[in-house]
C-alpha cells in the first residue's frame, strides 16, 4: 500500500501525474564502509522490522548470509578479501537496493502503480499491483530485485518507507552499533561524507571518496568508499552504473512509436477503403464466365 | 451465399484449422502483451481475468502458437517461394493500392504481398518465441544481459508482426470474396480468375 503521508514523485506504467502537492526533502543513507564491522545486526532489524525470515541456506565459503539477496532477505553484508600493496584487505560492505533517482525497475514495469518513486527519493515496489513478470530485474543496474518463488511478486529493500514516513530512521540504520549507516536528509549526509572522506584521506586512503552515482541521476543510498576508484572491488558495486540503452530503447522511444506506427496503419486502411473502395471481382469477368458456363451446358 | 459446386477449393479443413489456432493465438497473445508494452493497453488484461493471470497465460499461448506455426509452414513454404514475377508484382504494388489491378502482373496462388506476409509472419513467430522463452522466469533464467536483449527483440518482433497482421486482415477485407476461403475453403472462379489468374488456370485447366 502506498503510503498517504508520503507524496509519489513517480509510478509506474502511468503517464499522468500523481498526487504531489506536499513537499518533502530528499532523504538518505549513507553506509560508511570503512566504519563497518560486519557484524549483520543490519540485516537482523531489517528482518525483524519487516517480518522477513529467509530460508536457511548453505555455506558458500564466505561469510555472506545468506550468500545473496531474495524475496526475504532485502540486505546482504558483503565480505571481499583483496590484497593491496602486499597486504590483505577485507572490505565489507552491505548491499541492498541503491534508491535510484532515475529507477530502472519503475521505468520498466509494466503494471501501472506496481513501483512508485516517493519525492523523498525513496523507490518502492507495491506487491499488490505486481504480476510477477520480472522486467524490474531486467531495468535494475545494481542486481537487486527478486522475484519470489512463493508468490511471483518483486521484493526489494523498501528504505522503511513505512517508519520514514512517521519520522523514523530505517531499521537498519537504527540498529548499526558502529554509526557505519547513517539515515537523514540527502543533503546532510552528503556534508556529513565530506568530513568522513577528508578524515579517511588523511589517515591514508587518498582514493576515497562517496559513491552516489550520476549515471542513476544519483542514489538515496550512498557509500563511503576507501577506495571510491575502484567501487567494483566492493563485491562488485558497479563503477559507472546506469539504465541499460537496451531498456531505454525499449521502454522510451520504442513505445510511442510502435503505438503510432500500429495506429496509423490502422487508420490508413481504414481511410484507403473509404477512398478507394473495395476491390471487387469486375463484372466483366463474372459475365465471362457466365457465358462460359452457358456454352458448356449447350 | 448459393455455394456453386463450380467453386474452387483454396484451403482444405485442416488447413483452416491450423489458421484459426494461429489466428485466436494471435489475438490472445497481441491483447496481453500490448498490455505490457504500453500503458495505453493495460485494460486489456481484463480479458485474462486480470493482469496476472494474463502474465501467466501469455507464455502458454505464445508455445501453443510456435507448434502451430511448424505444419503451417511446412504445408506452405513451397507455395511462398518468391519469384520473378513476384517481385514485378512488389515493384508495381502502388497502382494495386491505387485499386488499379488490370494491369498487374498474372499470379499464382499467392502474390508477392502475400508471400512476404508468409515469410514475415514466420520469421516474426520464431524470433518471438525464441526470446519469449528467454524472458519466461517460469521455467528458465538467463543472465540478465541476454534477457535485455531478448526483451527488445521480442517488442520489435510482436509490432513487426502486429503491423504485417493489420496488413494481411485489411487486404482480405479489401479483397472482396477471399474471407470465404478463410471460413469454408472456397473461392468463386471469377475471384480466382481476377486475383490469381495462373492459379485459376491450373486449377481449372482453362
Amino acid at each position: 500500500m502506498t503510503l498517504q503521508s508520503l507524496d509519489i514523485k513517480r509510478r509506474s506504467a502511468t503517464t499522468t501525474p500523481s498526487p504531489q502537492a506536499r513537499q518533502t526533502p530528499e532523504i538518505a543513507k549513507l553506509i560508511d564502509v570503512s566504519a563497518c564491522t560486519g557484524c549483520k545486526a543490519c540485516q537482523s532489524a531489517c528482518m525483524e522490522w519487516n517480518d522477513l525470515r529467509p530460508e536457511i541456506g548453505h555455506n558458500a565459503g564466505r561469510l555472506d548470509n545468506p550468500a545473496d539477496l531474495s524475496d526475504a532477505a532485502w540486505t546482504v553484508v558483503r565480505f571481499t578479501e583483496t590484497e593491496r600493496n602486499g597486504r590483505l584487505e577485507w572490505l565489507i560492505r552491505k548491499s541492498g537496493c541503491m534508491h535510484c533517482s532515475d529507477p530502472g525497475c519503475l521505468k520498466s514495469c509494466p503494471s501501472p502503480g506496481a513501483i512508485v518513486q516517493y519525492k523523498n527519493g525513496i523507490v518502492d515496489f507495491q506487491q499488490e499491483n505486481c504480476i510477477g513478470c520480472g522486467y524490474c530485474v531486467t531495468g535494475c543496474p545494481f542486481n537487486v530485485p527478486r522475484v519470489s518463488p512463493r508468490d511471483d511478486k518483486a521484493y526489494k529493500c523498501t528504505l522503511c518507507s513505512d517508519r520514514v514516513a512517521v519520522n523514523l530512521a530505517p531499521a537498519c540504520a537504527k540498529a548499526c552499533p558502529t554509526g557505519a549507516i547513517r539515515f537523514g536528509a540527502k543533503e546532510d549526509m552528503k556534508a556529513h561524507a565530506e568530513t568522513r572522506v577528508a578524515e579517511l584521506k588523511e589517515r591514508g586512503y587518498s582514493q576515497a571518496g562517496l559513491y552516489d552515482p550520476p549515471g542513476v541521476g544519483g542514489t538515496h543510498v550512498m557509500y563511503v568508499l576507501h577506495h571510491a576508484d575502484q567501487p567494483e572491488s566492493y563485491g562488485g558495486l558497479p563503477a559507472n552504473p546506469s539504465i541499460s540503452p537496451l531498456v531505454e530503447l525499449w521502454k522510451g522511444v520504442a513505445k510511442p512509436l510502435a503505438t503510432l506506427a500500429l495506429a496509423g496503419v490502422a487508420l490508413g486502411s481504414l481511410f484507403h477503403y473509404v477512398t478507394k473502395g473495395p476491390n471487387e471481382v469486375s463484372k466483366e469477368i463474372e459475365d465471362e464466365i457466365e457465358r462460359e458456363d452457358r456454352e458448356a451446358v449447350k | 451465399m448459393i455455394r456453386d459446386p463450380k467453386d474452387l477449393s483454396r484451403y482444405t479443413a485442416s488447413q483452416r484449422a491450423n489458421h484459426w489456432v494461429i489466428g485466436i493465438c494471435f489475438i490472445l497473445l497481441s491483447a496481453s502483451g500490448l498490455s505490457f508494452f504500453h500503458p495505453a493497453f493495460f485494460p486489456l488484461t481484463q480479458l485474462f481475468g486480470g493482469p496476472v493471470w494474463a502474465r501467466i497465460l501469455h507464455p502458454y499461448i505464445g508455445v501453443i502458437i510456435g507448434a502451430a506455426l511448424v505444419p503451417m509452414f511446412f504445408r506452405f513454404w513451397k507455395l511462398n517461394i518468391l519469384t520473378r514475377t513476384d517481385i514485378e508484382w512488389l515493384m508495381r504494388v502502388r497502382e494495386m493500392i491505387d485499386g488499379n489491378d488490370h494491369d498487374m502482373p498474372e499470379q499464382g496462388k499467392y502474390n508477392g504481398g502475400q508471400k512476404l506476409v508468409f515469410w514475415g509472419m514466420s520469421a516474426c513467430i520464431l524470433a518471438l518465441l525464441a526470446s519469449g522463452l528467454v524472458m519466461w522466469r517460469g521455467y528458465f533464467t538467463f543472465p540478465v544481459g541476454i534477457v535485455r536483449v531478448a526483451v527488445v527483440v521480442h517488442a520489435a518482433a510482436a509490432i513487426a508482426m502486429l503491423l504485417t497482421a493489420f496488413v494481411h486482415v485489411y487486404a482480405a477485407i479489401w479483397t472482396k470474396g477471399t474471407i470465404r476461403a478463410m471460413w469454408y475453403g472456397t473461392v468463386t472462379r471469377a475471384w480466382a480468375k481476377q486475383h490469381h489468374r495462373a492459379w485459376y488456370r491450373q486449377a481449372t485447366g482453362k
